[in-house]
């Protein structure tokens, strides 16, 4: 490989994929009081990804750096990658407030420059906001390719394999570094980090930066929420004993 | 031919670009979801297909004012598609919906960092030309939002909107020249899945198994029958996919395939938060399930305790 690879993995700090949401009294929002934070499942799978590839090329690989921006708790995601195998990373504090697929792009292209990242593994969405945009758009603001929902990643020189799960199936694209990867759930299977690992990690380095580090004054969402509702309730179903009683049911509905 | 233009000002704010997905003379159904969609924005609606063997059919689809038709964009690589996407847009189209599609998802994005403009994923209902709800968190919240921007770029959920009719007479279609691109990005092979069954996205009946299935023979020998009886759809929960049952594109739920079809059977499925996500707008639920304490049941209609091995064989008899 003529450069070594340097990996920008972006980490979101999201609601636990287990827990059921729950929208505030003011329909604004979803309440986060005392409700469990996790890595968004993607975000551990691309963080896995980056730590296999360093583990399968170690001589190829320069560092993996992990990136959150979020609030100051984001902070604890980051210290969970570093003890899973990432080298360093970056926190990027904005308080509470809610941040967009594009603005946050455009601070990921920043951050991609200062670094001389070549390699971007990303999840392929957030289970929050389920937008799937922030590593199309990064890839289109840097303009470098993108292949979205990988299900392998093969590194070749320096060239990617990239397998993607689309509709219908899967296809193989490849593309020449630097690029963007966001990656699918069934990649791989990411591992736990071990009490050791997580004690190492409190020595690895963690960069605290703000908005205004990227120029940044204030965050410019496009998208106003007007409100956030409860989905229309289904109403209460009725349990049949056998399977005459199904079909006659299926019938009186006009299901069949 | 004539060529059908649209300068009046008042009509101007309302220009949309659809496109056209699909392969083979074959329009994806999620397209005609996206007109649908796209129509009560208001028109005119232009059709972009980059396939010119769906040119005709796309000219037929009501709603649509105009096709225009290019080639050379046979895998619809981003890279490939969004310098064509950003000409066209730019100054001439206020609006450009995909279907929710990996494709749409892949080109939208990507889109709207070139145009600076923050895209709307899975839009479920369109309130008025700026304002839009979608669903967040798997669908457990609704959330209207409103675009502060000038171009709106959004993914259509095909399953929220019905599909346009493919009966009004043939509008007059443009060819307009391929936009080079740099891209490094090249496209290696591909793998489909062969069915002769419906496309999951559009069936109307979906017969969907789960771990409960236990193995893939058990899979295809209970879940098989009952869709062939019913030409129905095969879909299947993350579990029964990672467990090997089926292929990864049949997965339902947040991070598969959204579907809403008008029968769905959730055979062995617990019905964790993330399946529901992809099913729960189905118009009558049927769930089958050894266990009673199953979540699935708190939302199908029709909920059936049992051994699958004994149920299923009885049902496909008897329905």
């Amino acid at each position: 490989m003529s450069s070594k690879l340097k990996i920008l993995v972006p980490v979101k700090r999201v609601i636990d994929y287990a827990i059921k949401p729950r929208i505030n009294k003011t329909n604004t929002g979803i309440e986060t009081k005392g409700v469990k934070f996790s890595i968004n499942p993607f975000c551990d799978i691309a963080l896995e990804e980056s730590i296999r590839i360093k583990e399968r090329n170690p001589d190829s690989v320069e560092s993996i750096h992990a990136v959150s921006i979020g609030p100051t708790k984001a902070q604890d995601i980051l210290r969970t990658a570093l003890a899973k195998g990432a080298d360093n990373s970056t926190l990027i504090d904005i308080g509470e407030d809610n941040i967009e697929p594009l603005q946050v792009a455009k601070i990921l292209k920043q951050v991609v420059e200062k670094n001389q990242s070549n390699l971007v593994v990303l999840g392929k969405q957030a289970i929050d906001d389920d937008s799937n945009q922030t590593g199309q758009m990064l890839a289109g603001l840097l303009n470098w390719p993108q292949a979205t929902n990988a299900s392998k990643v093969e590194l070749n020189e320096d060239e990617v394999y990239v397998t993607r799960e689309i509709d219908g199936g899967e296809d193989t694209i490849k593309a020449k570094l630097p690029m963007i990867i966001t990656v699918d759930l069934r990649l791989n299977e990411p591992r736990y980090a071990s009490l050791p690992n997580i004690m190492k990690a409190k020595k690895k380095p963690l960069e605290k930066l703000k908005l205004k580090d990227f120029g940044i004054d204030s965050i410019d969402n496009r998208l106003e929420v007007v409100k956030v509702e409860e989905p229309p309730a289904r109403e209460a179903g009725v349990k049949v004993s056998d399977v005459d009683e199904l079909i006659l049911k299926l019938k009186e509905l006009k299901a069949i | 031919m004539i060529f059908k233009r649209f300068f009046s000002s008042s009509r101007l704010l309302k220009d949309s670009l659809v496109l056209v997905e699909g392969s083979q003379s074959q329009i994806n159904p999620a397209t005609f979801s996206t007109i649908t969609a796209a129509s009560k924005i208001g028109e005119p609606i232009t059709a972009l297909v980059l396939d010119p063997s769906l040119a005709e059919s796309a000219s037929k689809i009501e709603g649509v004012s105009k096709v225009l038709k290019t080639n050379g964009y046979d895998h619809y690589l981003a890279e490939d598609v969004t310098p064509l996407l950003t000409n066209l847009i730019k100054d001439k189209y206020n609006y450009f919906f995909t279907s929710g599609s990996t494709l749409g998802k892949s080109i939208i994005p990507r889109l709207g960092a070139l145009l600076d403009v923050q895209p709307l994923s899975d839009i479920t209902q369109v309130i008025d030309p700026k304002t839009f709800v979608r669903p967040i968190y798997a669908g457990n919240a609704l959330a209207t939002v409103k675009s502060k921007d000038n171009i709106i770029l959004g993914s259509i959920r095909g399953s929220a909107f019905s599909p346009a009719s493919t009966n009004q007479s043939p509008v007059s279609i443009e060819d307009i020249p391929k936009v080079e691109s740099d891209s490094r990005t090249e496209f290696v092979s591909e793998n489909l899945t062969k069915s002769e069954r419906p496309e999951l996205g559009s069936a109307k009946v979906v017969v969907a198994g789960g771990r409960g299935l236990q193995n893939k023979e058990m899979f295809d020998k209970l879940i098989e029958p009952l869709a062939t009886k019913l030409n129905a759809a095969i879909g299947a929960s993350r579990a029964a996919v990672d467990s090997g049952f089926c292929d990864n594109s049949l997965q339902v739920g947040q991070t598969g395939k959204i579907v809403a079809p008008e029968l769905y059977f959730a055979i062995g499925i617990s019905g964790a938060i993330q399946h529901l996500a992809g099913m729960k707008d189905s118009k009558v639920i049927v769930a089958i399930n050894k266990d009673p304490e199953a979540p699935i049941f708190n939302i199908a209609d029709i909920g059936l305790v049992g051994d699958l091995n004994e149920v299923l064989p009885e049902l496909v008899e008897k329905i």
